[in-house]
């Protein structure tokens, strides 16, 4: 039913503006699934997953315009966003909690800096671009449609892998070493190379998203991979609720036609982005998916309290059912 | 280029960065707080400074003005925001960053886009010759003021009530508050502390650095590296952290332009695997 909802959309949406809307929405829902790996089930917050992202970006413009083609410059991309990813992850896994997000936060400055000023490799301020979308299996991806349902298989694929790693031994044995790392060491758990793992899974689809963005956009710049880029992703994983699999997707929905909506109206999009990151923590800290959940089921059994008569009406305090 | 004149570009920016990364180690090692405003602190410090020196104060009063407001600002987001999540390590993160991208979109509204170059003081223009060799004066002048200041902390923690309250609670925060130390009011006076050194830093970087948007963005890694290098909650470790980062950053930028950031990832990475806790700091338990 969701998934003929999703394939008919450039039917009955129409407009290819909005159908480029939607193959957006798509493409970060694939990049906050794979952050959420890593934030939701392994209890790791990366701040520096964007480097991931336009690492993936920039190798694969870059080998496409070396003349690799775009298999190659596919696979490369994603062998090199893996290596990365290892990179990133032996590092940052020396710290934990605070440790880990500061490390990815460096980490993914560092990247920055690279794209920025190695103007040799990354062409600086101005970015790479690239001259054309692939043709897989003879289709041209060129119009807005093709693209949409090119980016939907993409998306299905990595929705259904997210959904197989969280429900197999392994995504067991990840939520163990989030909640109990300890224990799981002490049952003979090697809770390192779990999280090691989990963080090359998640920087794996990171890197299938970095090469969504690029064709969607045959563009690449350092604005890509700073630091508001890796915020508003984590901001699309933590407003939809962490750990689960539709809260990302619905995050990166809420993120996305906010972000289009908002820019056409003001411009200050990173004031209202910082605005929203201050509200969903002082509100609604277990995100936007859960909490609304909370609320209307305290909203629900208020009206059956109310229908059941005046007594039965004890204060019930707001937020006090549901999510405990 | 002078190697001379390299060595004070790069010890004068490690002063700079120590006012930066002294408030941020404190605060993180006192708080766990990683306070990612940090380096926006520092760059409205630096227009707060370009304001009041438009409004006809000196470069002086204007550095320690800004550096007021700026602490009275950090005081502010620690009694009102971050003060309701105790121990909320990921709330912290997000507000904090939240609160950055906030600041940094009101500059660029307030004081434009543009970078804006805060004018050298009268009394430290020039060079000066120390034994044969000429230095830009100003450089010289903020590795004094960064001296000074080191030693003044050092002296303030190590020799006062409250910086032996403060080594406490970095040390054993439940003991602390069982020893009968307010906890709670010490947050603040570091969170002002550090604000308000992040701000003044800000002015006194003006004239090397000039003011320009995502400035924030640029210093604020500089601060982690330091302190993941140097060690959180330790003094020496930033201070030594700050001068290793300068002078790797300066060093880099002139012989490596392209890979200034990748140099200065170097002793990071390595601090890393030999010593995950940093230089001075002590593992966690």
């Amino acid at each position: 039913m969701a998934l003929a909802l999703l394939a008919s959309l450039p039917a009955w949406i129409g407009n290819s503006y909005y159908v480029n809307i939607a193959s957006q929405v798509l493409l970060y829902a694939v990049f906050a699934l794979g952050l959420n790996v890593i934030v939701g089930y392994a209890g790791l917050v990366s701040l520096g997953h964007a480097g991931l992202f336009g690492i993936a970006a920039y190798s694969g413009a870059i080998l496409i315009n070396g003349g690799y083609g775009h298999f190659l410059g596919i696979v490369g991309a994603l062998a090199v966003t893996l290596g990365a990813s290892a990179l990133f992850a032996v590092l940052a896994l020396r710290g934990t909690g605070l440790g880990f997000v500061m490390i990815t936060v460096a980490l993914g400055q560092i990247v920055w800096g690279v794209a920025y000023r190695w103007i040799s490799l990354t062409n600086g301020d101005n970015g790479v671009s690239i001259a054309s979308r692939p043709a897989p299996f003879g289709l041209s991806l060129v119009d807005a449609d093709p693209f949409y349902w090119a980016t939907l298989v993409v998306f299905l694929v990595a929705l259904a892998a997210i959904a197989v790693f969280v429900a197999s031994p392994f995504g067991a044995s990840l939520r163990g070493a989030r909640d109990q790392p300890r224990r799981m060491n002490a049952l003979g758990y090697n809770v390192w190379l779990i999280r090691f793992l989990a963080f090359l899974f998640s920087g794996l689809w990171s890197g299938v998203a970095g090469l969504l963005f690029l064709y969607y956009n045959q563009f690449v710049s350092p604005q890509t991979v700073a630091l508001t880029a890796s915020a508003e992703v984590l901001l699309m994983v933590i407003s939809g609720g962490t750990a689960t699999l539709l809260g990302p997707i619905a995050g990166a929905l809420l993120v996305v036609v906010m972000k289009n909506v908002a820019s056409a109206y003001i411009e200050r999009w990173n004031f209202v982005l910082g605005a929203i990151f201050v509200a969903i923590v002082i509100f609604m800290p277990e995100g936007l998916v859960p909490g609304s959940l909370r609320l209307w089921r305290w909203g629900v059994r208020r009206w059956r309290q109310r229908l059941a008569g005046p007594v039965a009406m004890a204060a019930v305090p707001p937020g006090s059912g549901g999510g405990q | 280029m002078n190697l001379w004149l390299l060595a004070a570009n790069s010890i004068a920016f490690g002063g700079l960065l120590f006012l930066l990364s002294a408030g941020f180690a404190l605060i993180f090692g006192l708080m766990r707080i990683p306070n990612l405003t940090h380096g926006s602190l520092f760059m409205l410090g630096a227009y707060f400074g370009v304001s009041l020196m438009a409004w006809g104060l000196g470069f002086w009063a204007a550095a320690l003005v800004g550096g007021v407001g700026v602490a009275v600002l950090g005081g502010l987001i620690e009694r009102l925001l971050l003060r309701r999540l105790p121990g909320a390590e990921l709330a912290q993160v997000l507000v904090t960053l939240g609160l950055s991208f906030m600041i940094a979109d009101t500059c660029l509204m307030q004081w434009g886009g543009d970078p804006i170059s805060i004018e050298t003081p009268a009394a430290l223009r020039g060079a000066s010759h120390v034994a044969g060799v000429a230095f830009p004066t100003y450089r010289l002048g903020v590795i004094v003021i960064a001296v000074t200041f080191a030693t003044a902390l050092w002296a303030m923690l190590e020799r006062t009530r409250l910086g032996a309250m403060i080594r406490a609670g970095v040390d054993d925060p439940m003991m602390a508050r069982a020893a009968g130390i307010r906890v709670p009011l010490l947050f603040t006076v570091v969170f002002c502390l550090g604000s308000g050194l992040a701000g003044f830093a800000g002015v006194i970087g003006g004239p090397i650095l000039s003011v320009y948007p995502g400035l924030d963005q640029d210093m604020l890694p500089l601060a982690l590296v330091v302190v993941i290098l140097g060690g959180s909650g330790s003094l020496v470790g930033s201070f030594v952290g700050s001068f290793v980062v300068g002078v790797l950053y300066n060093f880099g930028q002139a012989l490596l332009p392209e890979l200034a950031y990748v140099v200065l990832f170097l002793p990071m990475l390595l601090v890393l695997v030999v010593r995950p806790a940093g230089l001075f700091g002590r593992p966690s338990p």
